[in-house]
């Protein structure tokens, strides 16, 4: 792109805000909680002058029905929250992926079980991949580890939930959303007729069939024919949109495997490669559903072990496993809670890691 | 070049602004920079920190084992945080506040008298330039002309009027760093 893009020092939260604009969305609507709330007061403030509509709900759960009403007339939407407050949409999401709807969703995770805290976590995994409420739906989930990625996947999650007619999760968590950095603005696009032939709106005059938007589906072929059109989706997006981004040894011993904030953490390690005196190489995907299972899988027939970095007691390291198939040990280095390894426990580990694998350290 | 930044001080103090101006001044100057914070709920008292790494290659990390500076401005500060400096590390300290600190063997320490500063300039509230001022000179990865430039930036058209008093601070805090050295 030639335009001037603008260089800033802003919060994730504010990148991912002014991310959700420059991607077209003209409507939002969420319900407070920390460590988000950067962004709807962002929504607020920014919305309404460009014509757009920023509304707060009184909960959870009317925010996403909102979510899945402006959907379903065609608009490009969004909500933002954080882990207890994704966990009550949950409903919302599984209408809309029985609805075959696109939409953008940030989940800013934070630490969990229950109410959990505020600080830190990557404990949202099984949430954002598996989850989506009840049936067979799944959200394309996007994981950047800079405000600079929040800000362009959040822009770019409204194009993938268009040609996906799905959801897009970005899963980002507490540090990303507060810490701030350079962030290169994407310009505003203009604001873009829906022309979506599933959307409901005026039929009256007979230019077009009129829609329904419905996710209850009585007929057992109806029903299944609806699963079988997402995982034809899913099938494509994992042809299509699979990402991630490998830094390090040409010719590793060990892989890390790390996505978000955790990444950053093994980006730091590699830096510091020759302290654990292990030749060390750090796969991130930037997709974590689609997964990047096929260099994860190549990888696995080159190195000695891998070490998966991740702030949760093991989500991300199962997909890692199915990957991997046994072909080398898959370590995990985990903590919780708000928590984080330090990059020199990280290279601690990686020298035990490469110590069992058999690696002259 | 690469400058791990920590600042640690009481909520009110300004840690998290002065923290969020040198990453800015850093982004100004052509680094790849980050300001990452921790902080109590509280918006007046509480224990208020910040890391802040500048570097011509990758930041990584986001945070700091062992910081190359430290920049700390209350008492619980120092007695929490002034033994994880690195090796050969720079110390900065608010002398008006903290009469004593540890220092490891072949760390500099730079004692900067910032409230004393900021009561004779007549500006409560540069405190926190008075120690940026001084962790500019004596660390050198940024200019005091820097961070001067990349605060009128920061600062709304409507506080332009406390410059003068801002980057008199910033120089005095460095003059003391430069006499120190």
């Amino acid at each position: 792109m030639n335009e001037e893009r603008r260089r800033v020092f802003i919060s994730g939260n504010e990148a991912t805000a002014e991310g959700g604009i420059a991607g077209g969305c003209r409507h939002f609507f969420g319900y407070p909680i920390t460590p988000q709330n950067k962004i709807p007061e962002y929504m607020a403030e920014h919305l309404p002058p460009i014509g757009g509509v920023y509304l707060q709900a009184e909960s959870e759960v009317a925010a996403i029905n909102m979510v899945y009403g402006a959907s379903s007339a065609g608009a490009r939407v969004m909500t933002t929250s954080s882990s207890p407050g994704i966990a009550l949409m949950q409903e919302g999401l599984s209408y809309m992926l029985g609805s075959e709807l696109p939409a953008v969703i940030v989940n800013m995770v934070r630490g969990g079980p229950g109410l959990g805290n505020v600080a830190v976590a990557q404990s949202d995994y099984w949430l954002s991949t598996r989850g989506a409420g009840h049936g067979d739906g799944r959200c394309i989930t996007l994981t950047p580890y800079s405000v600079q990625e929040l800000h362009n996947f959040t822009a770019g999650a409204f194009e993938i939930a268009d040609r996906y007619q799905n959801i897009v999760m970005v899963l980002g968590d507490a540090i990303l959303a507060t810490m701030m950095e350079p962030c290169e603005l994407i310009p505003r696009r203009e604001m873009e007729p829906p022309g979506r032939p599933y959307a409901v709106g005026p039929h009256e005059a007979g230019e077009r069939e009129r829609n329904i938007v419905n996710s209850l589906w009585v007929d057992f072929d109806a029903m299944e024919a609806v699963n079988i059109r997402n995982e034809e989706r899913y099938a494509r997006a994992a042809a299509e949109i699979t990402d991630w981004e490998e830094f390090g040894s040409d010719d590793p011993q060990v892989l890390l495997c790390a996505y978000g904030i955790s990444a950053r953490l093994c980006e730091g390690a590699v830096m510091r490669a020759e302290e654990a005196g292990v030749r060390l190489r750090l796969l991130r995907p930037k997709t974590v559903f689609p997964f990047p299972t096929v260099p994860i899988r190549e990888w696995s027939e080159r190195v000695d072990a891998m070490l998966v970095v991740e702030l949760s007691m093991g989500q991300f390291v199962e997909d890692v496993r199915l990957a991997v198939e046994g072909r080398c040990p898959v370590d995990l280095l985990s903590r919780a809670g708000g928590n984080m390894p330090t990059v020199s426990e990280v290279l601690a580990k990686v020298r035990e890691v490469a110590a069992k694998a058999g690696v002259a350290v | 070049m690469r400058e791990e930044l920590f600042m640690a001080g009481l909520g009110g103090q300004g840690v998290n602004l002065a923290g969020q101006l040198v990453g800015r001044a850093g982004m100004d100057a052509g680094l790849n920079v980050s300001w990452f914070p921790i902080y109590s709920p509280e918006v007046r008292g509480g224990s208020s920190t910040c890391t802040i790494v500048l570097s011509d290659g990758r930041v990584g990390s986001p945070t700091s084992e062992h910081p190359s500076s430290m920049v700390l401005m209350d008492t619980s500060s120092a007695e929490c945080f002034a033994g994880n400096l690195a090796e050969g590390g720079l110390l900065i300290v608010n002398s008006s506040l903290i009469r004593h600190v540890p220092v490891s063997e072949g760390c500099r320490l730079i004692e900067i008298p910032a409230n004393q500063i900021a009561a004779e300039i007549g500006n409560d509230r540069t405190v926190n330039m008075a120690l940026i001022g001084a962790w500019a000179a004596g660390t050198g990865a940024l200019t005091v002309d820097d961070v001067a430039r990349s605060l009128r930036e920061m600062l709304p058209e409507r506080h332009h009027v406390h410059m003068p008093d801002n980057q008199l601070a910033l120089e005095r805090g460095a003059q003391i760093a430069r006499e120190a050295d």
